[in-house]
């Protein structure tokens, strides 16, 4: 689970196809993503508890995990959409709705929390000028809060897409963001 | 079974291996509080309001969860294990709108319960409440969020007893929330309206939809004719609103009641059921004849009927196509009464009183009109009912026995069965058998098809023609025996089913506790009531015949086929949303 958990992140980073944000809040899937979320259900069915990987999948290839592709998922394992559904939410790096190019997560815990993780967030806010869970109107960047990163040392942290930025202060947010 | 011994509080106590700590407790008359716990459902050890003392454990243990050893020493209610349940308690109240004297499940919450019997007289914490807007878009169950203590019971009745899941957990942490997915309103879900779950919430998160305004408001309209019909199972359950005991036979009393709520009429669903018997005893011997879908299936429950119509869309052609008794009655009130008392039908207002959350949804269908009007004004569960007496004032147990009005509530014990698990079936064999051979029935009790045993199979001789039948309760048997069908599609003619655990006398309207114990006294008391009854059969109902003689004319008639039968609508359980 946690090495493919990792994968999900970098495939999130990684993806082009989320640039697609821009074009408005529109949660809906189109029939070619459609036939791309069976093509990877069928794919990885067969495996053993197939549900985590397949929404693995379609959150790394497509960017995020439409009410049309749960309900797909649902049907071809003989699950309820509730219980797909409620999967999908646990996991705050599955994605329900289309999100920004890149994706920066705040470490909420309480070790970022200690030294500044809060004039961090706010000096975030600032520059993008969005709240947390908003995506800046161009489609480049989403604001998100995360649980720990593992990297306590160098708190307070940020990762933009998997890249992880540490020992920050809110003055340092200009030159990070002028490099995306 | 291999035995351990095991000390609970200093006593010695034996139980069997694979037992919870909670059970061995409870077997020994040592009472453990719970929350989420729900026997044979729900041990999820979520609450921690189990918790006992383990010697040699580190933590306290949560004893719903935590398995019987031998030698193990257990304490229930050390200093430590009091203050622990007391602190989770008060957290759950920091987070829980302590509304009590306006909410719904006023003295019979088992939150409520909880914080008296731990003896709560403050709390020491106060933080952010989770909630939000009830979901009021289902005319059957109210979904209060803000009440929810995330115990997870009606999941898990909604998932394991009835394979419905139309709710489930969502998001995470201080976000979860129990819901339907994609934030759908629950009219907009699978539910299917059985309202198992609002039997087993042990606070004021689910309950049903509460009409009673609408049938205050018609009982205060001089221009309104008010007549109510009263469904076989309410009579053994609505002397619990009042503290009678499960089983309570309270036929009488709920008919004068209700006279003392002012109702013009009080009639009885058990008349429409003895003619539910008929229209469908016809239909199976037509298709039995004439070589139609089999096998036929009972049609009488809409929480069963909108979860075919959701999970086995392709299967409808085999349901009765008769209206349930309620619908019915509500369809013949309108029409044949109306006329036969000189009524505006307009101004006739028809009231249920109904075991079922899910009466109040069948009440709405669209097709429900076709008297004309709706069919059915307003649906009261038995819950609705108890609490409108008590604010009338009306002292229950001191009401004489009082009998039904004529004409539509004549009825046969044939009527009454009709609220427990296998009633249908043994009413609809008593007329078939004599329908079918011309000869008088030689015993009228079918052993076979009552109980609580969840499908239970039989095979009946009418006169040489084999006729095979089962009984299911419980969505989740009805699964089992429609994928059973699927497979082997002439395995039986006729088969009956309910949604709920037990028939209507458990279902989700009925009063609260409802146990599998409880289940078992109400249906005891049906069968009372069934023997005690004069005429026991549905074609003897004298009342049923003079209604083909003056207004349907014949069984499956054209005016019963307007009157009396529907058709279904495939919903689809995976349609795009």
């Amino acid at each position: 689970m946690g090495k493919a958990s990792l994968e999900v992140t970098r495939g999130a980073a990684a993806c082009g196809c989320a640039a697609r944000t821009a074009a408005g809040n529109a949660r809906e899937a189109s029939p070619q993503d459609m036939a791309r979320v069976r093509e990877i259900i069928s794919r990885l069915r067969d495996r053993t508890a197939p549900l985590l990987p397949i929404l693995q999948a379609i959150q790394k290839e497509m960017g995020w995990i439409s009410e049309e592709a749960m309900v797909e998922v649902a049907e071809a394992l003989g699950m309820h959409p509730s219980q797909v559904y409620g999967v999908t939410t646990f996991y705050t790096l599955f994605a329900t709705g289309p999100k920004g190019k890149h994706v920066i997560r705040v470490c909420a815990s309480a070790p970022c929390h200690v030294p500044g993780a809060g004039a961090v967030l706010e000096a975030l806010k600032k520059a993008l000028g969005v709240e947390v869970g908003e995506t800046t109107p161009d489609g480049k960047f989403t604001l998100e809060l995360t649980s720990c990163i593992g990297v306590c040392g160098v708190a307070p942290a940020i990762m933009i897409d998997d890249q992880v930025y540490g020992n920050l202060k809110p003055a340092d947010i200009g030159a990070i963001l002028a490099r995306y | 079974m291999a035995k351990v011994t095991l000390t609970i509080d200093g006593r010695k106590v034996e139980a069997e291996r694979g037992m919870t700590v909670l059970e061995a407790a409870r077997l020994a008359g040592i009472n453990i509080p719970t929350l989420c716990y729900l026997e044979n459902l729900n041990a999820i050890g979520a609450c921690r309001v189990c918790v006992v003392e383990v010697k040699g454990a580190k933590a306290l243990q949560a004893s719903c969860v935590l398995p019987v050893a031998e030698g193990m020493e257990v304490w229930t209610n050390s200093r430590a294990v009091r203050a622990s349940r007391r602190t989770t308690v008060e957290l759950l109240l920091s987070d829980h709108p302590t509304e009590c004297t306006t909410c719904i499940r006023n003295g019979t919450c088992e939150l409520q319960a909880l914080a008296e019997s731990l003896g709560i007289r403050r709390v020491r914490f106060e933080g952010e409440k989770h909630g939000g807007v009830p979901d009021e878009s289902s005319p059957s169950i109210v979904r209060d969020n803000a009440k929810c203590v995330l115990c997870r019971r009606c999941v898990a009745v909604c998932e394991k007893v009835q394979s419905v899941k139309a709710i489930g957990p969502q998001e995470r942490g201080f976000e979860t929330a129990i819901a339907p997915p994609f934030e759908l309103p629950l009219a907009d879900s699978v539910c299917v309206n059985c309202g198992q779950c609002t039997l087993v919430c042990p606070t004021g998160a689910l309950h049903e939809h509460d009409d009673s305004e609408l049938v205050w408001a018609a009982l205060a309209d001089p221009g309104k004719h008010v007549v109510v019909q009263t469904a076989p199972a309410t009579r053994v359950t609505v002397g619990e609103m009042f503290g009678m005991p499960p089983g309570s036979v309270v036929t009488g009393k709920m008919v004068a009641a209700l006279r003392r709520l002012g109702f013009d009429r009080v009639f009885d669903t058990d008349f429409t059921a003895d003619l539910t018997i008929i229209e469908e005893g016809y239909e199976l011997v037509h298709r039995l004849q004439e070589g139609g879908v089999l096998p036929m299936i009972t049609s009488c429950s809409p929480g069963w009927i909108k979860f075919i119509e959701t999970f086995f869309p392709d299967m409808l052609p085999n349901l009765s196509t008769c209206k349930s008794p309620q619908q019915m009655f509500g369809a013949l009130a309108k029409t044949y009464y109306a006329r036969k008392v000189g009524i505006d039908p307009a101004d006739i207002f028809v009231v249920s009183i109904m075991p079922c959350t899910a009466k109040k949804f069948e009440a709405r269908r669209p097709e429900m009109t076709d008297s004309g009007y709706p069919d059915i004004d307003a649906v009261l569960t038995t819950r609705e009912l108890g609490r409108m007496l008590k604010e009338a004032g009306v002292v229950f147990d001191a009401l004489p026995e009082e009998p039904y009005d004529d004409p539509l509530g004549v009825s046969t014990g044939a009527g009454a069965i009709f609220g427990a698990t296998g009633g249908v079936m043994e009413a609809a064999l008593r007329t078939a058998y004599e329908v079918v051979t011309g000869k008088t029935l030689p015993a009228l009790d079918f052993q076979s098809v009552r109980g609580m045993e969840g499908i239970k199979e039989a095979t009946v001789n009418l006169d040489g023609t084999e006729l095979r039948v089962v009984v299911a309760h419980t969505l989740g048997n009805a699964r089992k025996v429609l994928e059973a069908v699927r497979v082997d599609p002439g395995r039986y003619h006729f088969i009956e089913i309910m949604a709920c655990p037990g028939g209507c006398i458990g279902g989700g309207g009925q009063p609260i506790p409802t146990t599998d114990e409880i289940r078992k006294k109400r249906i005891e008391a049906i069968y009372r009531v069934d023997r005690d009854m004069p005429l026991r059969k549905s074609h003897d109902n004298p009342v049923i015949k003079v209604l083909y003689q003056e207004f349907l004319g014949e069984p499956n008639s054209h005016k019963a086929h307007e009157l009396l039968h529907t058709h279904y609508q495939p919903r689809y359980q995976y349609a795009q949303l």
